[in-house]
């Protein structure tokens, strides 16, 4: 199922090989489904691949299916709260995780972080529409605080562990509520500030069996699952009916 | 227990929803309401998207009402003409409702609504229902006969044309009254998630003058064919009914409705009526704090 590390070259010939892999590239989202626990792990070679590279940093971001949302933002007006602003986003990535073997803001600057999307603060949430920046800014801040603690935004600033500078590893938990989808697990070798090298690996999360039939039903089927809902709910509450009067 | 909600697209812990289910169904056979005004904001408070636990809480509440019209059906207590007035009512009204929640989704104002709608008729509900029987449970501790209810219904019925006879209501009134008191029943049901059940036991009291033994039967039987009404049009038009949180739910709720109905026998009505009132007064208290407080999410998320 590996797609096979796609190179990209950013430091010219001497570019070390970065050689990724993720600990399952399916994901299947079944009944008693609570979440998985991914290891992405690989190494990191010379051209030469006969020694081990020289002291690089690693960051590997897992990034969801994008998604065209709307946020809405409470504010107190005569002394309730409601929505009052909100804004659009046309890429809001379903799920970020990000970890690195230090905080990024000491592996690279801030440019070169925006330019590779190396943070939570750094998200590319295309909005739609004319906003200033200080609005945006804080739009974005409030999804990213509110994905955060609902598990779905993550950023590890110790995740990357690396050995014998050859060997890293990273963990990422999917929470339960990931959504289905593609999701592209990117990582990045940085030197002295630069990425030098980058590859992507892909991870699939489907749901399979009985889940994949009750989604698609729900979604294509309406009426019968509309009618099956019905039955079921008439049908318990009548059996239980029928049992309670023989006590 | 794990249990993974596919519609829902999260996992929970089973026994919590069934736990959740038993309570609204003991509520439901108890007082003949529906329970969805507690189900609904649970659901959402242990992380089900909105639109899910409102669309699957109605089928919850089909079939605790099921299983409590059934047990109320037994002794008689349900008014079929009345209910069927009632269901005709509240069919057009989930048409309507379904309207209105489109419209508020859209200027984002649903949730304010919600709120306020909760607030408003729960806080107003209660408090009448609240006084009412603290005043007859009073009235009979002292001995003291109860004073005669001064009119058998609200004048604004007795105004309404055309009469029909409901015999086990022991009612002669228009049945456009029950027929626009079902509508408001099913706008609310679409709008709110919840059965309909406490706005709908009080109207039948103070308005519409129903006999008190057949005020809870009728209003399941209501609640039932409403509440199967809004299942389906979740199902057609949001998608959002999550079969297995709804089965669920049921489970627990089948089981407390019988449980609330061998109860409601039992009780006092005027007891009855007090807990339901505090029940109420608790839940909109929350609803009115939640609405003044800085909510714990000032962000909310919809897709586009």
């Amino acid at each position: 199922m590996a797609l096979g590390p796609l190179w990209l070259m950013a430091g010219g010939a001497r570019a070390p090989i970065l050689v990724p892999e993720i600990s399952q590239h399916q994901v299947e989202v079944r009944q008693g489904f609570t979440g998985a626990d991914l290891l992405l792990y690989g190494a990191i070679l010379d051209p030469a691949g006969t020694r081990a590279a020289q002291d690089y940093d690693i960051v590997v971001v897992l990034k969801g299916p994008v998604q065209s949302i709307v946020l809405r933002e409470k504010s107190k007006v005569a002394g309730i709260w409601v929505n009052a602003a909100n804004t659009q986003f046309r890429s809001a990535p379903s799920f970020f995780a990000l970890a690195s073997s230090r905080p990024v803001r000491d592996i690279v600057d801030e440019k070169t972080a925006a330019i590779y999307e190396l943070g939570l603060d750094k998200l590319q949430l295309s909005p739609i529409g004319v906003i200033d920046p200080a609005l945006q800014h804080r739009f974005s801040a409030g999804l990213v605080d509110l994905m955060a603690r609902q598990g779905l935004y993550r950023e590890d600033g110790h995740g990357v562990a690396i050995s014998g500078q050859v060997l890293y590893s990273a963990r990422i938990a999917l929470p339960s509520q990931v959504r289905t989808g593609t999701y592209t697990a990117e990582t990045f070798a940085i030197r002295q500030g630069r990425v030098i090298t980058s590859a992507v690996t892909r991870v699939d999360v489907t749901k399979q069996g009985f889940e994949r039939f009750v989604a698609e039903q729900a979604a294509g089927n309406g009426l019968l699952y509309g009618l099956f809902a019905v039955f079921v709910s008439v049908g318990m509450g009548w059996l239980a009916g029928r049992l309670f009067a023989l006590v | 227990m794990d249990v993974y909600l596919p519609i829902a697209n999260l996992a929970v812990n089973g026994l919590v929803i069934v736990g959740l289910g038993a309570l609204t169904g003991l509520l439901s056979g108890m007082f003949g309401v529906g329970g969805g005004f507690l189900t609904t904001p649970l659901l959402i408070f242990y992380g089900v998207p909105p639109t899910v636990a409102a669309a699957s809480a109605a089928s919850q509440v089909t079939g605790a009402s099921v299983s409590g019209a059934f047990a109320h059906a037994r002794r008689g207590g349900i008014d079929y003409h009345m209910g069927a007035v009632l269901v005709a009512g509240g069919v057009l009204g989930t048409g309507i409702g379904a309207l209105l929640f489109r419209l508020l989704q859209a200027l984002g104002q649903i949730d304010t609504v919600i709120n306020i709608l909760y607030v408003v008729l729960l806080g107003g509900i209660g408090g009448l229902m609240a006084h009412e029987s603290i005043t007859a449970l009073r009235a009979s501790r002292n001995g003291a006969a109860r004073p005669a209810r001064r009119r058998r219904h609200h004048p604004l019925v007795a105004s309404l044309p055309l009469r029909w006879r409901f015999y086990r209501s022991g009612l002669y009134i228009s049945p456009l009254a029950p027929l626009l008191l079902g509508m408001a029943t099913g706008i609310l049901t679409m709008l709110m998630g919840i059965g309909g059940g406490f706005i709908l036991v009080p109207a039948m009291l103070y308005i519409l003058g129903m006999g008190v033994n057949v005020v809870v039967g009728t209003s399941l039987f209501q609640i039932l064919f409403v509440t199967m009404a809004t299942t389906m049009m979740h199902a057609l038009t949001t998608h959002a009914v999550d079969i297995v949180l709804a089965g669920l739910l049921l489970i627990g709720s089948v089981s407390g409705a019988q449980v609330g109905a061998q109860f409601a026998q039992k009780a006092k009505p005027e007891q009855l009526r007090l807990i339901l009132a505090i029940i109420v007064l608790g839940v909109a208290l929350r609803m009115a704090l939640g609405l003044g407080y800085r909510p714990d999410e000032i962000y909310s998320v919809v897709p586009l």
